[in-house]
C-alpha cells in the first residue's frame, strides 16, 4: 500500500519504464487509478504529465479521463513539493484553538501563500481540512508525522527545526 | 513489569513515540525488565501522552508525560503505581473514562491492537462466530431488531440497508466500509483503526456473511497514515489466520477487505462519490436512485456502512438485539461514540447511551473550554452542523432531538468555542469550505457556495446588511433543495444557525456597534 501522505515527499526524475512497472504491479486491482496514481506520486513526487497518456493505454482509457481525475483531488500534485511538506489544519476544531491566527503569521513569516514553498525549496505550506487531530489543536502533519497542540511559538520552532535540517 | 504507551496519531502528535523511548531507555540505564506495550489510547487526549502501567489494583495512569518527565517517573517507583505528580489513579476510575458505555470501543487501548490472542481473550470473534452459527437471514434480522442507525450521519436503519441487499440479485456482492471521515471533530474511526482494528475486519465479515458478499473496501482517507497502515497490518494478520479468505473462520463463507486510500477529497466521504472513487473515477456524486444496494458498486450490489456502524455490529450480535436496544433512547438505539473537540478541557472520545444532553456533554463531560474562557458555540456534526449556543444545551443526544432543533449529529462530533469565536466568519467559512470541496455537478453547490462567501463578506464589511441577510437566506434554500447531496444540501445548517442564534456577530442589532467593531 503507498501512500502519498507516508512520508517526506521524493523527487525522482520521470522514468517510463519504473513507470510501466508501478503501473504493471496495481493492475492486478479493481478500479486501480486511485492506487496507481498514489504509487506513482510516492515514487516521482507528483504525477509527471507524461505518466498520463502512459496510465490511460495501460488502462484502455482515454488521456481525458485520467487528466480528469488527477485534476479532481488535492492530494495530486503536477510539480514536486518542496523537501518538507508542512500541512496546516483549516478546519473549525483546529480554528477554535487559534490556528488561523497562526497559520498566518507563518505564512507572512516565511513570505509564502496557502501552497507556496520557501525560495530554498525546503518547506512547502499547505492547508489541510482536519487530521483527526481535534482533541490537541491545532493540528499539524509534516512529511506525514502527525503535530498537535501547535500554537504560533511551536509552529515557528516546528520551522527552525526544518530549516537546520534536524527533524526529530 | 508491563507499560503501555499509545500508538494512536493522537498520541504520537503530542510525544508519545518519544515518551516510549525515554522510557525504554531510561529503563536500561537502570537496569529494569519491562515490557513496552504500545496499545490503542483510552480516547482521553487531554492526558496524552499516557503511560499507563499494570498493577494488581488494574491499570494505573500518568498524564501527559513529557520525555523529562520520564527519569522521575522511574524515581517514583511508577512501575509499581508509585505517586507523582502527573498521576491520575486508576485509568478507569477517571470521571471521563468511568462514565462511558463502551460497546464499541471495549478493547481500544487495552492491548496491543494487532495481536490475535489478545483480541481474542477480551471478547474478540464471539460476535462472528455467532453470527456464522446464526446463518445470513438471522444476522440481517438481529441486526435490524437492535434498531441500529447509520453512524455516519444520516441515521437510517442498518437492518434494512442490509436486508435489500440480500435480497437483491448478483452474482458478486460488496461491502464498502466508509472511513472518510472528513468532518472537523470527529476522529472515532481514526482511533478505532489504529486501536483496534480486527473490530473492523469483524465487523465486516459479519456484514459479508449477512448479505452474501464476498469483497470488502475500507476507503481511508489519506489524511489518516497511520490508520491506513494499521488496518493493512492487521487485515494481513487476519488473513493468514484464515479470519478472511475463501473460509472465514473455517465456515464456508468467503470474504476479504481491501483497504483503499483517497486523495484529499472531503466529497468522497458522500457514499456515491466513494463508489465512483473506488470506481478509479472523480468523486462526483451520482443521482439516486439506483440505490448502491442494488447497483453501487461497479454496478454490484453493495452495502455502504460508516465505519462506526459496522463495529457496533459485534455487540449486537455476540449479546442479542435487545442488550443492544436496551442502551438509547427513542428512536436512537444503542451508544454513540461521541468526539469532544476544539476548544474543550477535556477532549477526546465519549461513548454513551443516546440521550445524554449537550450540555452534560460539554460542560460535565469535557470540563468546558481548554483556556477557561466562556463557551458561547458548538458545532456539532461536523462542517455541515449547526452551531448551538449555550442557550439550547438541553437539548438531548440523539437523531430527532437535534433534527428537531435544525440540527444533526452527523458523525457525533462535537467542537467547542470560546466567546471570541465570531460566528460571521465561521458561517463564511462553511460556505468557503463547500467551495473548496464541491464536487462540482449541481449548480447550487459549485456556484452557491462562492456566492454565499461573497455575500457574507458583503456583510461581514457591513455592506447593506439586511439586504445581504435575505439573499443568504435565499441562497441557502436553494442549495438545501437544490443539491443533490448532504455537502450542498446542510451547508445551509451551519450558516442559517450562526444568523438565527448569533445575530450580532453579522452587524444585526443586539449589540451595539461599537462593540461589534471592537469584536472583528
Amino acid at each position: 500500500m503507498s501512500l502519498t501522505n507516508g512520508g517526506a515527499p521524493r523527487r525522482v526524475a520521470f522514468n517510463e519504464a519504473l513507470a510501466r512497472k508501478i503501473i504493471d504491479a496495481e493492475l492486478g486491482r479493481e478500479g486501480p487509478l486511485l492506487p496507481i496514481l498514489h504509487a506513482l506520486q510516492q515514487e516521482f513526487g507528483c504525477i509527471p504529465s507524461e505518466a498520463e497518456p502512459l496510465i490511460a493505454t495501460m488502462l484502455n482509457v482515454t488521456r481525458a479521463e485520467v487528466h480528469g481525475v488527477v485534476s479532481f483531488y488535492h492530494d495530486f500534485r503536477r510539480a514536486p513539493a518542496g523537501r518538507h511538506v508542512l500541512q496546516l489544519c483549516r478546519a473549525e476544531a483546529c480554528q477554535s484553538m487559534g490556528a488561523e491566527g497562526a497559520s498566518r503569521r507563518l505564512l507572512e513569516k516565511l513570505g509564502l501563500d496557502w501552497g507556496g514553498t520557501t525560495p530554498d525549496g525546503n518547506i512547502t505550506v499547505e492547508p489541510v481540512y482536519c487530521l483527526g487531530l481535534c482533541a490537541t489543536a491545532p493540528s499539524a502533519m509534516v512529511d506525514g508525522e502527525p503535530r498537535g497542540r501547535m500554537n504560533a511559538a511551536q509552529l515557528d520552532a516546528l520551522v527552525a527545526e526544518l530549516a537546520a535540517g534536524e527533524k526529530r | 513489569m508491563k507499560v503501555f504507551v499509545s500508538l494512536d496519531a493522537g498520541a504520537i502528535a503530542v510525544g508519545a513515540e518519544r515518551v516510549a523511548k525515554a522510557i525504554a531507555a531510561e529503563a536500561k540505564r537502570r537496569n529494569l525488565e519491562i515490557t513496552l506495550v504500545r496499545n490503542g489510547t483510552r480516547g482521553m487526549f487531554w492526558l496524552e501522552p499516557l503511560v499507563e502501567v499494570a498493577t494488581p489494583a488494574g491499570r494505573i495512569g500518568y498524564g501527559p508525560v513529557a520525555p523529562a518527565d520520564v527519569a522521575s517517573l522511574f524515581d517514583a517507583g511508577f512501575l509499581e503505581g508509585g505517586p507523582h505528580p502527573l498521576c491520575v489513579g486508576l485509568v478507569e476510575e477517571v470521571p471521563f473514562f468511568k462514565r462511558q458505555t463502551r460497546l464499541v470501543f471495549a478493547r481500544c487501548g487495552l492491548a496491543d491492537p494487532f495481536s490475535l490472542d489478545d483480541y481474542r481473550a477480551l471478547g474478540g470473534l464471539r460476535g462472528l462466530e455467532r453470527a456464522i452459527a446464526l446463518g445470513p437471514e438471522e444476522i440481517v434480522a438481529e441486526v435490524k431488531r437492535s434498531g441500529l442507525r447509520g453512524r455516519g450521519g444520516a441515521g437510517f436503519p442498518t437492518g434494512v440497508k442490509w436486508e435489500t441487499a440480500a435480497r437483491a440479485a448478483g452474482t458478486k456482492k460488496y461491502i464498502v466500509c466508509n472511513a472518510d471521515e472528513g468532518d472537523s471533530g470527529t476522529f472515532a474511526d481514526r482511533v478505532l483503526m489504529e486501536g483496534d482494528p480486527f473490530t473492523l475486519i469483524e465487523g465486516m465479515a459479519i456484514a459479508g456473511i449477512g448479505v452474501g458478499a464476498t469483497q470488502g473496501y475500507i476507503y481511508v482517507r489519506s489524511e489518516y497514515p497511520h490508520a491506513v497502515r494499521s488496518m493493512s497490518k492487521a487485515i494481513d494478520i487476519a488473513r493468514n489466520a484464515g479470519l478472511l479468505g475463501p473460509q472465514v473462520v473455517g465456515s464456508k463463507h468467503s470474504f476479504d477487505i481491501e483497504v483503499r486510500v483517497g486523495a484529499g477529497a472531503y466529497i468522497c466521504g458522500e457514499e456515491t462519490s466513494m463508489l465512483e472513487s473506488l470506481e478509479g473515477k472523480r468523486g462526483q456524486v451520482r443521482a439516486k436512485p439506483p440505490l448502491p444496494v442494488l447497483s453501487g458498486l461497479f454496478g454490484k450490489p453493495t452495502v455502504i456502512n460508516n465505519l462506526l456502524s459496522l463495529a457496533s455490529v459485534l455487540f449486537i450480535l455476540s449479546e442479542g438485539a435487545q442488550a443492544y436496544a436496551d442502551f438509547g433512547w427513542g428512536k436512537s438505539r444503542g451508544t454513540m461514540p461521541i468526539q469532544l473537540a476544539g476548544n474543550v478541557k477535556q477532549g477526546g472520545i465519549f461513548e454513551c447511551a443516546f440521550g445524554i444532553t449537550l450540555g452534560e456533554l460539554v460542560y460535565e463531560v469535557g470540563g468546558g473550554t481548554a483556556n477557561g474562557r466562556t463557551v458561547r458555540a458548538v458545532q456539532a456534526g461536523g462542517p455541515l452542523g449547526a452551531y448551538f449556543p449555550p442557550a439550547l444545551f438541553d437539548t438531548q443526544y440523539d437523531y430527532e432531538a437535534f433534527a428537531a432543533r435544525d440540527g444533526l449529529i452527523g458523525h457525533g462530533g462535537i467542537v467547542v468555542f470560546d466567546d471570541t469565536v465570531d460566528l460571521a466568519r465561521m458561517a463564511r467559512f462553511a460556505m468557503e469550505f463547500c467551495a473548496h470541496e464541491s464536487c462540482g455537478k449541481c449548480t447550487p453547490c459549485r456556484i452557491g457556495s462562492t456566492r454565499g462567501v461573497e455575500t457574507i463578506d458583503r456583510i461581514i464589511a457591513g455592506r447593506a446588511i439586511e439586504k445581504n441577510v435575505v439573499l443568504v437566506r435565499d441562497l441557502c434554500e436553494t442549495l438545501k433543495f437544490g443539491s443533490l447531496c448532504a455537502l450542498g444540501g446542510l451547508v445551509p445548517y451551519p450558516v442559517l444557525s450562526a444568523l438565527k442564534y448569533f445575530p450580532e456577530d453579522f452587524g444585526m442589532a443586539v449589540r451595539p456597534a461599537a462593540a461589534v467593531q471592537e469584536v472583528r
